[in-house]
């Protein structure tokens, strides 16, 4: 067992985990976070991806042992309180999910890469919308529209950037 | 998943130390081909010994016309980094189309390295680029590292602490990627320096990793991409499997090879 601490949506989490513990497995069932969604046991779905000290990761590959005192965001910690994040306003405007299983993991991902872009100075074009996508499967949209809804996410995300400046 | 006992060391020292008490220890980098591989039960370690809480382990530097990578260098953070852009801007580029972004916020060179896939970018790189891999022990020249599929030089728990790249005078890396799991079907990197061209072959070769002679002579006289028209490489020794005949393979690599050349800075 290894004990540890981070924080997770803002919010300090302590527990003693098994060794073994993913981090998927340490917000769905110790955090009772259940947001965060497992597709699949080859780390190639993209389903489960949270923000880890600010980058992308996929949370069931990564052991919640290694990350004492990281700062982790799921799904579930990006909304301010009542009001969606764009990203999740977009996907709804968008209508970018069908079933919705891959969505925490599209919007984590459509986050990441709008802030990885926004910060580099890069346009964000649906082409490298695609790409960016490479690691995140979707069984049911075909995903035209989650690139569209990415697309309006980051217009909607860099007013906001310019806005705060 | 199985049970395994986790270590993060602060030293090199201590992660030594602490693959030798282990019954069945494994250096843990990333953990993006590791943990896959213990959550699907093919491999088992009772200890992880996780060296990415050494300090210096990430640290990216250039001097006397060398590229230094640490072995924990993300492969994010080599495809963001201004020294390595600078430097061998194809190594950049090749960190930069691996997997995808989540695999890249993890996975680090070295442990790319270690694990010798024979479909993986990296061990082109440093083969193409004539390399030295530094462990905690000594450091071995790339021609004589990779030693055949998931094979390496590396002994029982040596641990690689940083890749040193000689930097070329221009150098390109092009891949034909599968289009379901975006390992190489052919990866070529190419690269000329003072002692002539150097392709490395990655994606194809049923040993891993090789050199292609052929066309290295080619190019050696004339690097560009009409000098390897006349080459071609056997189709024996190719891998073949439902993505691709070893002749396809074969045929793919000269393609891949041009293309190499062409984007080569
Ligand atoms: C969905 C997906 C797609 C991928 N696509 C690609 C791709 O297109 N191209 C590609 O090249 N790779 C790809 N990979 C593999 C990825 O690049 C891994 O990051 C890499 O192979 C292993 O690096 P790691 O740091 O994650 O190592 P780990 O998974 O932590 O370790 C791998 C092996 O190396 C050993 N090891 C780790 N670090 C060291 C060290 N410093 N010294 C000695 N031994 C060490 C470990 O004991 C283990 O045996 C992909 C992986 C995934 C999950
Ligand atoms: S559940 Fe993590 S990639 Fe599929
Ligand atoms: S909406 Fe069903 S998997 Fe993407």
């Amino acid at each position: 067992m290894t004990q540890i601490k981070m924080t997770v949506n803002g919010k300090s989490a302590t527990a003693d985990v098994p060794d073994n513990t993913l981090l998927s497995e340490f917000l769905r069932e110790n955090m009772r976070l259940t947001g965060t969604h497992v597709g699949c046991d080859t780390s190639q779905c993209g389903a489960c991806v949270v923000h880890v000290d600010g980058r992308a990761v996929k949370s069931c590959t990564v052991l919640a042992a290694s990350l004492e005192g990281a700062d982790v965001t799921t799904i579930e910690g990006i909304a301010n309180g009542k009001d969606l994040h764009p990203m999740q306003a977009a996907f709804k405007a968008n209508h970018g999910l069908q079933c919705g299983f891959c969505t925490p993991g599209m919007i984590m991902s459509g986050i990441d890469m709008v802030n990885r872009y926004q910060a580099e100075g890069q346009a964000l074009t649906a082409e490298a919308i695609r790409h960016e996508l490479e690691g995140n499967i979707c069984r049911c949209t075909g995903y035209h529209n989650i690139v569209k809804s990415i697309e309006d996410a980051a217009d909607e995300m860099s007013g906001m950037a310019q806005a705060a400046e | 998943m199985y049970q395994t006992k986790y270590h993060k060391p602060a030293s090199i020292d201590d992660a030594v130390a602490a693959l030798a008490v282990a019954e069945d220890g494994k250096v843990l980098g990333g953990g993006q081909t590791l943990l896959p591989t213990m959550k699907q039960h093919l491999a088992s370690p009772t200890d992880l010994v996780d060296v990415g809480g050494i300090s210096g382990m990430a640290d990216i530097s250039v001097s006397d016309g060398c590229l230094t990578i640490g072995a924990g260098a993300r492969h994010a953070d080599v495809a963001a980094s201004s020294v390595v852009r600078d430097a061998i801007p194809a190594l950049a580029c090749l960190a930069g189309g691996i997997g995808d972004p989540a695999v890249r916020s993890m996975g680090t060179i070295g442990g790319s390295v270690a694990n010798n896939d024979p479909a993986a970018d990296y061990p082109a790189a440093v083969l193409g680029l004539g390399a030295t891999v530094v462990t905690n022990t000594r450091e071995i020249a790339a021609d004589d590292f990779f030693e055949g599929m998931f094979t390496t030089a590396l002994e029982e728990d040596e641990i690689i602490t940083a890749i040193k790249f000689p930097i070329p005078s221009s150098a390109g890396y092009s891949k034909f990627p599968n289009p379901a799991s975006r390992y190489a079907m052919v990866g070529v990197f190419v690269a000329n320096g003072g002692s002539g061209a150097r392709v490395a072959v990655t994606g194809a070769g049923q040993d891993g990793v090789f050199r292609a002679d052929s066309m290295e002579s080619a190019l050696s006289s004339n690097f560009s991409a009409g000098s390897l028209d006349g080459t071609s490489l056997d189709a024996d020794g190719m891998m073949a499997d439902i993505h691709g005949t070893a002749e396809y393979r074969a045929h793919l690599v000269s393609v891949v090879a041009k293309r190499a050349v062409t984007s080569a800075v």
